[in-house]
């Protein structure tokens, strides 16, 4: 137990010394960090640009109100187009990361030293490349639309689901995984009756709350070309269409806000 | 012990279903499903030609990814990944130094309600619009370059911290706050002796994980323009020089998976 001697007693403190000091001794390097970061980025902008923003801004919403509300007849069909692309991909990546992370959890790994450490990288490269550079990249490989987008956002998914599965199989109660073997079954019974009935809950959540977010990340994948009303968005972009772009942004919004509440709600229903 | 059950004929046991109990809700909405899966199916458009010139382009990219070229672009990508770093570290100071207030502010508990309701609004904007579309509109105002991309990210940091934080204050325990109250403490007096204690730890771990979300945010910021190792990734892309492209995106698993490493490390240490 930390102690520190004070007027000659012996005194209870929070941390010892060296503990003491680290702490500050972190605290000062954020701060010597933030202020070198800080001026890195003082380098790099142009000013006369930030000074000019409240009128930049000013111009933009004179330009962005009022919407063009009758440009959201064009939108119908790449809305259709995102949602699909947020579904299929979520079932293609939800359909590639169960037997990943059945491979990864280490109860029920074929071999924990070989497919594990494998499994694992699959799911921690996914994790760490955002679907929009996987769309910048399949788009280059398979050509713009929306198959790009799909397997971008499958790809992405993999990592998110794989972990979050992963992490549930392996913290299963083990005496139903026993009860079941203690019956002579298999090992594929034993994922079919004692694995999978303990995680379904757990996964169907998982896949409504990645299936939210693909929708919202899908919406965007078209500024790579991968489709869906991103691609109605870089093309309002590049004409400066500011009337337009207002548009989409409200468009983006309600089917944000629309998928949130229906994720909320199945989860709420499932957990 | 029990009487030794007969086994009846004609009846055997049969698996409940894993999901939804009622079966007329079962077919309708499995059946739903299968309509919007046929429709969603339909309309995925594949240029297999398209897709077969890609395969060539696929493998040039797969052999940039195995033999990366980090030498030839060295000082674009060492200057990308420098922009990312930096605005990573500014945004997420001033991020989390601005949503403690903020997050104060939207709990329920301990803010009066028009301030409540205010703070819960700077909040819903911020979380309603993901960092690329937020990106589009500083990048419009502030000029391309790290600053936009600073402006982002700070943003988004506001609507997560404060959001979580806010949370976590109306879960607090009542009977310390009214233990302190008891005392004639003021209202900062209970903000600093009840709220803090129970929530900081929770805050540093979040705020940890913010930065770590905050740099791979920051990896795709710059498609849009403002700034960072994402920039100098689409530009590779553009070039088709991906060996460098392949360079950039091991330097960016590379770097998430230490920011995510450290990040829970020191969340272990601090908590």
């Amino acid at each position: 137990m930390p102690v520190a001697p004070r007027n000659g007693q012996r005194v209870w403190t929070r941390r010892t010394h060296a503990a003491e000091w680290t702490v500050w001794a972190g605290w000062f390097a954020l701060a010597v960090l933030f202020v070198l970061s800080w001026q890195v980025m003082n380098e790099r902008t142009i000013w006369a640009f930030v000074q000019d923003a409240p009128r930049q801004g000013a111009d933009l919403l004179s330009r962005a109100w009022p919407p063009r509300w009758d440009y959201v007849d064009n939108l119908w069909r790449p809305l259709w187009d995102t949602l699909n692309m947020a579904t299929l991909g979520t079932l293609l990546g939800t359909a590639l990361a169960v037997p990943t992370a059945f491979l990864a959890a280490r109860n029920t790994t074929p071999s924990a030293f070989l497919l594990r450490p494998m499994a694992l990288f699959v799911i921690v490269s996914s994790r760490s490349i955002n679907s929009l550079i996987w769309a910048l990249l399949l788009v280059a490989i398979i050509g713009p639309g929306i198959l790009a987008g799909i397997l971008s956002i499958a790809l992405r998914s993999i990592g998110f689901i794989g972990k979050l599965l992963y992490e549930a199989i392996e913290e299963i109660d083990e005496t139903q995984v026993e009860a079941v073997r203690a019956t002579g079954a298999g090992r594929s019974q034993i994922i079919d009756y004692a694995i999978v009935p303990q995680i379904l809950p757990a996964f169907a959540g998982m896949t409504v709350f990645r299936w939210d977010i693909n929708i919202r990340e899908s919406t965007i994948l078209g500024l790579v070309g991968a489709g869906g009303i991103g691609l109605q968005l870089q093309s309002s972009l590049n004409t400066l269409a500011w009337s337009q772009v207002s548009v989409i942004f409200a468009l983006i919004l309600a089917t944000v806000i629309a998928s949130e509440w229906v994720s909320s709600r199945v989860r709420r229903a499932i957990i | 012990m029990t009487a030794p059950t007969r086994s009846s004929p004609g009846r055997t046991w049969r698996r409940p279903p894993a999901l939804i109990k009622s079966p007329a809700w079962r077919i309708v909405i499995y059946g739903c499903a299968a309509v919007y899966l046929a429709a969603a199916m339909g309309s995925v458009e594949l240029d297999w030609a398209r897709i077969s010139q890609g395969l060539e382009r696929g493998a040039r990219f797969a052999e940039g990814f195995l033999t990366p070229n980090f030498t030839t672009r060295s000082r674009d990508i060492w200057q990308g990944m420098v922009e990312s770093i930096t605005m990573t570290v500014t945004a997420s100071v001033v991020g989390i130094l601005i949503s403690v207030p903020i997050g104060i502010g939207a709990a329920r508990n301990i803010a009066p309600f028009p301030i409540h309701s205010l703070c819960r609004g700077v909040i819903a904007i911020s979380r309603a619009f993901q960092e690329i579309v937020i990106a589009i509109v500083f990048v419009a105002m502030f000029g391309f370059g790290p600053f936009a991309g600073f402006l982002t990210l700070s943003f988004a940091t506001i609507g997560f911290i404060s959001k979580l934080l806010a949370d976590d204050i109306e879960e607090v325990d009542e009977a310390q706050a009214e233990a302190i109250r008891s005392t004639g403490a003021g209202w900062w007096q209970i903000v600093n002796y009840a709220i803090q204690p129970q929530v900081m730890p929770r805050l540093i771990g979040l705020s940890l994980y913010r930065v770590d979300i905050n740099f791979r945010e920051s990896s795709v910021i710059g498609i849009v323009g403002a700034g960072g190792i994402g920039a100098t990734l689409n530009t590779s892309m553009e070039r088709y020089d991906y060996d460098t492209a392949g360079a950039i995106i091991i330097l960016i698993i590379v770097f998430v998976m230490l920011a995510e490493y450290s990040s829970s490390h020191i969340r272990r240490w601090a908590q």
